[in-house]
């Protein structure tokens, strides 16, 4: 299968490609190309140019600073998955990324594409949400900050406009008594493949209860939603299994739950359910 | 475009269309064919090779996306004598159909180079990104583990036949 034919721009410099995709109509940012080279060989998507920022230094570092940690644009889902100050300060995400996709995949594919790409079942997605992350964009004009429930608009539609690249994925680091976690049902079972249903938790313990709770819930709806009803249920409570359940069944209000190839509605309420109670488990034991 | 890059310890220099993919690069322009072609949608595993060290599905990335990186396929594994990996899957029947096999040893590979000591498990979700339609995975596991053996130079684990008979 072959892509149509397109123009390939290698910029080494952000301000480079940053002028490049504004001087472009059209042109789309690749990173690790493991969701647009797939669309540009089914010809889904033909984009007239693409701007690989492969070759730009300086974006592939997760570096903690300030009150977060700062994930760049070229950070392998691998690199993420591994990488200590993810796992102290953002589970969630450090699950998320060791769950995506295969070991060839995560060898290229960055953590932010996943989040630029906006797929309806990328994992990634549903652990920015639930740990309060900060995308960046940049483009030639300047830089602002997206917070990332408003990132993630419709399917494969994210808040970036056509000018702007997302740089840098910031995470607040951890307050003492704050965990996170996520689990899923893979398409191909176990924790592989896309999620059927899969559901990121971080939540807030202060002297023995639940001071604060974000849900993030991905695969069942056309965006990762938070679910603010189930976490509103938690807060408050002291985390046991019965305020877990009570906030579980809550977990698709307002959510609209889409049947697609791997289930139907009934099932992917279902999923939530199941998979919101294990991550809360998870995350309340840690 | 012109994309200059080291496959198997050569240094290459081509002329190619950007939207060639790295693995028609290495099949039609290097005659390379050990590398497969499979699902060509990222599933499969067969277009395994070794970016700068690192297993990736060469049907999803673009040639000149490799500029200035080493290339390892499956033609760039023996030296002289098959890698232990390649042994391996000879001594515990690691193929039936071989389609998948190239990808399957560029996957255990790179396990092996991160781990050498993995468990079966640890195997399992090493190959997780390559898919054997003959159902060969038993197999695949034990040739894996006889390799991880004789690479770290002890003896490999008893074959299913030896401990049957």
């Amino acid at each position: 299968m072959f892509s149509r034919q397109f123009e390939y721009l290698a910029p080494t410099s952000l301000d480079d490609a940053l002028s490049a995709l504004a001087s472009t109509p059209g042109a789309k940012i690749m990173s690790g190309g493991q969701s647009l080279i797939p669309l540009m060989k089914l010809r889904l998507f033909s984009p007239g140019t693409v701007v690989d920022i492969g070759r730009i230094d300086g974006l592939g570092d997760i570096v903690e600073r300030d009150d977060h940690i700062s994930i760049g644009a070229l950070v392998r889902h691998n690199q993420t998955a591994s990488d200590p100050l993810v796992a102290e300060h953002a589970t969630a995400l450090g699950q998320a990324a060791a769950w995506t996709g295969d070991h060839q995949v995560r060898n290229r594919g960055t953590t932010c594409g996943a989040m630029a790409h906006a797929d309806i079942a990328a994992d990634q997605p549903a652990a920015a949400i639930a740990l309060g992350a900060t995308m960046v964009a940049r483009s030639s004009s300047g830089e602002r900050e997206i917070p990332a429930q408003e990132f993630f608009v419709d399917a494969l539609t994210s808040a970036l406009s056509d000018d702007e690249i997302l740089v840098e994925l910031r995470v607040p680091t951890s307050t003492n008594g704050s965990t996170s976690a996520y689990d899923k049902l893979g398409r191909r079972g176990g924790h592989t493949d896309y999620a059927v249903a899969g559901v990121a938790v971080w939540v807030q313990v202060t002297d023995g209860s639940v001071s604060d709770a974000r849900i993030g819930v991905t695969g069942v709806g056309t965006r990762p939603s938070l679910a603010e009803a189930a976490a509103s249920a938690l807060i408050g409570t002291d985390g046991n299994d019965e305020a877990i359940t009570d906030a579980a069944a809550l977990v698709t209000d307002g959510i609209t739950v889409i049947e697609d190839l791997y289930g139907s509605v009934e099932y992917k309420t279902h999923l939530a359910k199941v998979f919101t109670e294990r991550a809360l488990r998870q995350a309340l034991a840690g | 475009m012109q994309v200059s890059l080291t496959v198997n310890g050569r240094t290459q220099t081509a002329e190619i269309e950007s939207r060639t993919l790295l693995v028609h690069y290495l099949r039609e322009h290097l005659n390379l064919t050990g590398t497969h072609v499979g699902c060509e949608t990222s599933y499969c595993g067969a277009c395994t090779v070794l970016v700068d060290g690192k297993a990736i599905k060469s049907c999803t990335m673009l040639a000149v996306q490799t500029e200035g990186a080493a290339i390892t396929t499956i033609e760039g594994l023996a030296n002289g004598e098959l890698h232990p990996v390649q042994q391996g899957f000879v001594e515990r029947h690691g193929l039936q159909c071989g389609f998948c096999t190239p990808g399957m040893i560029m996957s255990a590979v790179a396990l092996l180079d991160e781990n050498d000591s993995p468990s079966e498990d640890e195997i399992r979700h090493g190959i997780e990104g390559n898919l054997c339609r003959c159902t060969g995975y038993h197999n695949i596991v034990k040739s894996i583990e006889y390799a991880a053996a004789t690479m770290r130079g002890d003896d490999p684990p008893a074959s299913d036949w030896e401990d049957e008979s």
